[in-house]
């Protein structure tokens, strides 16, 4: 906050620089101009002005006249605390503006925070305050030029997130997450409809906005543990289907490994469920763990036509459900005894039960659990080998011995 | 040498077939001609159709399928194929009990000489061809068909029933579940796919190579779509054919005039199309085999 005492600093700066030229109307400016940025501003207003390193001091008076600091009348010395109207030129190297003086709660959310951490370890690419407010023109987040309001924070993550070489200098693990973030759904539903009626998250709707911790910190909202939750803040039926599944009671269990919902939607690039690219894509995301049933999948025409790119045919979720999977055993699986006929009529309206006796994920690799395939399978290739056997040396010893007629032809034409 | 001089004339005949000179004999009538050039387009268009889900894992697969309208575009590309094939099939089965209803002695039908039936002779044929082939023995003389051809002939008949029939199981699994168990629909799956690449393998390498590819007839025989093949290849190929209908005195009865040069032209084009169409579909099934 400024001091009274400020205010006769800046009296007294003002008649060092005035003095020499018109003593007698010194005192009488000092009256008239009661801003006593101006001083500052003698220097800094140049928009050229550059220190010694050749970075810009350039401050725009009028942004920062329009800016929320502005227009509380803030003086420069109230967050540049470190320089003194009463010993200028100041120092070339000023400490950085004070923010916690009077930010004191948002300043200490930050100190613990994946950027304060990594700032604190030398990686001074990591956002600081005025990384995402802004200096002089700072806006309240509400205005919606401000770097901070909710349509705009995409940007003001991406100037990083989305920058090459920030991203390689702060060795950024996830790359460009701004650009799968901007191609997601919540990013494209807000877009549509406004920040205000989708309701859709940016950024800071799952990494909060001070309080950003890295993903593999325990209390991180985006923690592997956590995440559910904080999707289900939203999608609050989707996370009470997501728990009773088997996946969601494995989590519970204590299984870390057990997916939850960036494995499958990811965390940034989230499609929409109808996409066909993430419907086909999702499903190596199953066989990442169930490599058998992606294996066996692959040999029906369903697992083909997805694997050729389509969909349309029946893929995991189709049969086994997205977010309530359970095993067959349990009764109230999509693919339980009792509801196997309906889970098929889905697709195929007039399925009865040897319909749904198809095997959708038989193996003619085992013999034991499918002897019938097995055997089918051994024979199609025994018959296979023979003929292309058979006929692959006929053909063979054929060839060799019309060439040999064909030159002996040539020989005796000579 | 003989067989130098007969082959000479061969040559010198080959090109006559696009002056049309020479005599020529029908070997191939019009229903045949048509049945093996719809077989042929409609096989083709199965394997261009149905190869791809077998190799779906390579890029050239789906880049393929989308190229023929996406999987929906392809499965009726495929179905309306196999279609066509299947009338054509049950048109010659048909034609076949009609013709030996109609023959004065139908035992004779399914077992003389123009019978596609396999015989003694057949097998005495081949053990004669590898002793050929080892230059232990001459060539052995043929009639009507070869062995070769009759094996081609039903292979395609077997193939007929099995692709065919595991692909109305497939195509129609709402029907054949009334009273099929669901296995057998896994095992139609396998049958069909197993069975297709037998026949796509079969017909684009052995069938080529006997029929057209190999260095006597290269690059192609046009004789099963011209239906006419010149008499010194009826003399060379057939002999026993040639030497049977000669003391029968019915030689003559199947003279018949030179293609012409839009015949030949034509069958060329057709031929061509299978052939490339086949040769391309080979090299893509070994390329992705071996990758």
């Amino acid at each position: 906050m400024p001091s009274r005492s400020l205010t006769g600093l800046f009296s007294i700066a003002v008649a060092m620089a005035a003095v020499l030229v018109a003593a007698p109307f010194a005192a009488r400016a000092a009256d008239a101009v009661p801003s006593p940025n101006d001083t500052c501003l003698m220097c800094h207003s140049d928009a050229g002005a550059k220190n010694a390193a050749g970075k810009s001091i350039a401050v725009d008076a009028k942004k920062f006249a329009t800016s929320v600091h502005g227009q509380m009348n803030f003086k420069c010395t109230d967050c540049h605390s470190d320089v003194s109207a009463e010993k200028l030129p100041h120092e070339p190297k000023l400490k950085p503006a004070n923010c916690a003086a009077c930010h004191e709660a948002a300043v200490k959310e930050y100190q613990a925070t994946a950027h304060a951490k990594a700032r604190a370890g030398g990686n001074m690419v990591a956002a600081t305050c005025s990384d995402c407010h802004g200096a002089h023109e700072i806006q309240r987040s509400s205005e919606p030029t401000s770097r901070t309001n909710l349509a705009r924070i995409e940007d003001t993550c991406a100037a990083c997130h989305g920058n090459a070489a920030v991203i390689e200098k702060g060795k950024l693990h996830g790359g460009n997450i701004a650009a799968a973030f901007h191609d997601g759904i919540h990013n494209r539903a807000m877009h549509a409809k406004g920040v205000q009626r989708s309701g859709t998250p940016t950024c800071t709707g799952c990494h909060g906005a001070h309080k950003i911790l890295s993903k593999s910190d325990p209390a991180s909202r985006v923690n592997r543990e956590h995440v559910a939750l904080m999707c289900g803040s939203c999608h609050q039926q989707v996370y009470s289907r997501f728990s009773g599944s088997q996946h969601g009671q494995l989590r519970q269990a204590g299984n870390s490994a057990a997916p939850t919902c960036i494995d499958c939607h990811s965390a940034h690039g989230i499609q929409d469920h109808g996409a066909t690219k993430w419907q086909v894509d999702v499903i190596k995301e199953c066989g990442n763990c169930h490599q058998d049933f992606i294996k066996s999948y692959r040999d029906t025409y369903h697992g083909q036509v997805t694997q050729l790119g389509f969909t349309r045919v029946a893929t995991c979720n189709s049969c086994h459900g997205a977010h309530e999977v359970l095993p067959a055993s349990n009764p109230k699986s999509m693919i339980s005894p009792e509801n196997r006929v309906t889970t098929c009529r889905s697709c195929h309206p007039g399925a009865n039960a040897n319909f749904a006796a198809y095997k959708p994920h038989g193996n003619p690799h085992d013999r034991q659990g499918d002897p019938i395939l097995y055997y089918t399978r051994l024979f199609m290739q025994l018959l296979l080998a023979g003929v292309f056997s058979f006929f692959g040396f006929h053909t063979l010893l054929w060839l060799i011995r019309s060439l040999k007629e064909v030159n002996a032809r040539r020989g005796g034409g000579k | 040498m003989p067989s130098s001089i007969a082959i000479d004339s061969r040559a010198a005949a080959r090109t006559q077939t696009h002056t049309g000179g020479g005599r020529y004999y029908r070997r191939f009538g019009p229903i045949e001609r048509v049945m093996h050039a719809l077989l042929m387009l409609t096989f083709i268009g199965c394997a261009l159709t149905g190869v791809p889900l077998l190799f779906a894992d390579h890029d050239w697969a789906g880049t393929l399928v989308a190229l023929m309208g996406g999987f929906r575009g392809a499965g009726l590309i495929h179905r309306i194929c196999a279609a066509i094939m299947t009338v054509v099939f049950v048109g010659h089965v048909l034609r076949v009990f009609v013709r030996a209803f109609l023959a004065e002695d139908w035992l004779a039908y399914f077992w003389g000489p123009n019978s596609l039936v396999p015989n003694l002779k057949d097998g005495q044929d081949i053990v004669g061809m590898f002793k050929w082939f080892f230059g232990k023995g001459p060539k052995p003389q043929f009639d009507r068909y070869t062995y070769w051809e009759k094996f081609d002939y039903w292979a395609v008949f077997w193939g007929m029933f099995i692709i065919g029939g595991s692909g109305f199981m497939l195509w129609f699994p709402m029907f054949f579940s009334q009273f099929l168990p669901g296995w057998v629909f896994n095992v139609a799956t396998i049958v069909h796919g197993e069975e297709a690449l037998l026949a796509v393998g079969f017909i684009f390498t052995i069938h080529f190579f006997n029929g057209h590819l190999r260095p006597e007839k290269f690059p192609m025989d046009l004789v099963i779509f011209t239906g006419r093949l010149p008499e010194h290849e009826m003399q060379d190929e057939r002999q026993v054919e040639y030497a049977r209908l000669q003391s029968q005195g019915r030689l003559g009865a199947f003279e018949a005039s030179a293609p012409t040069p839009s015949e030949v032209t034509f069958a060329r084009a057709l031929g061509s199309i299978g052939l490339v169409l086949g040769v391309l579909t080979i090299l893509i099934i070994i390329y992705s085999a071996l990758v």
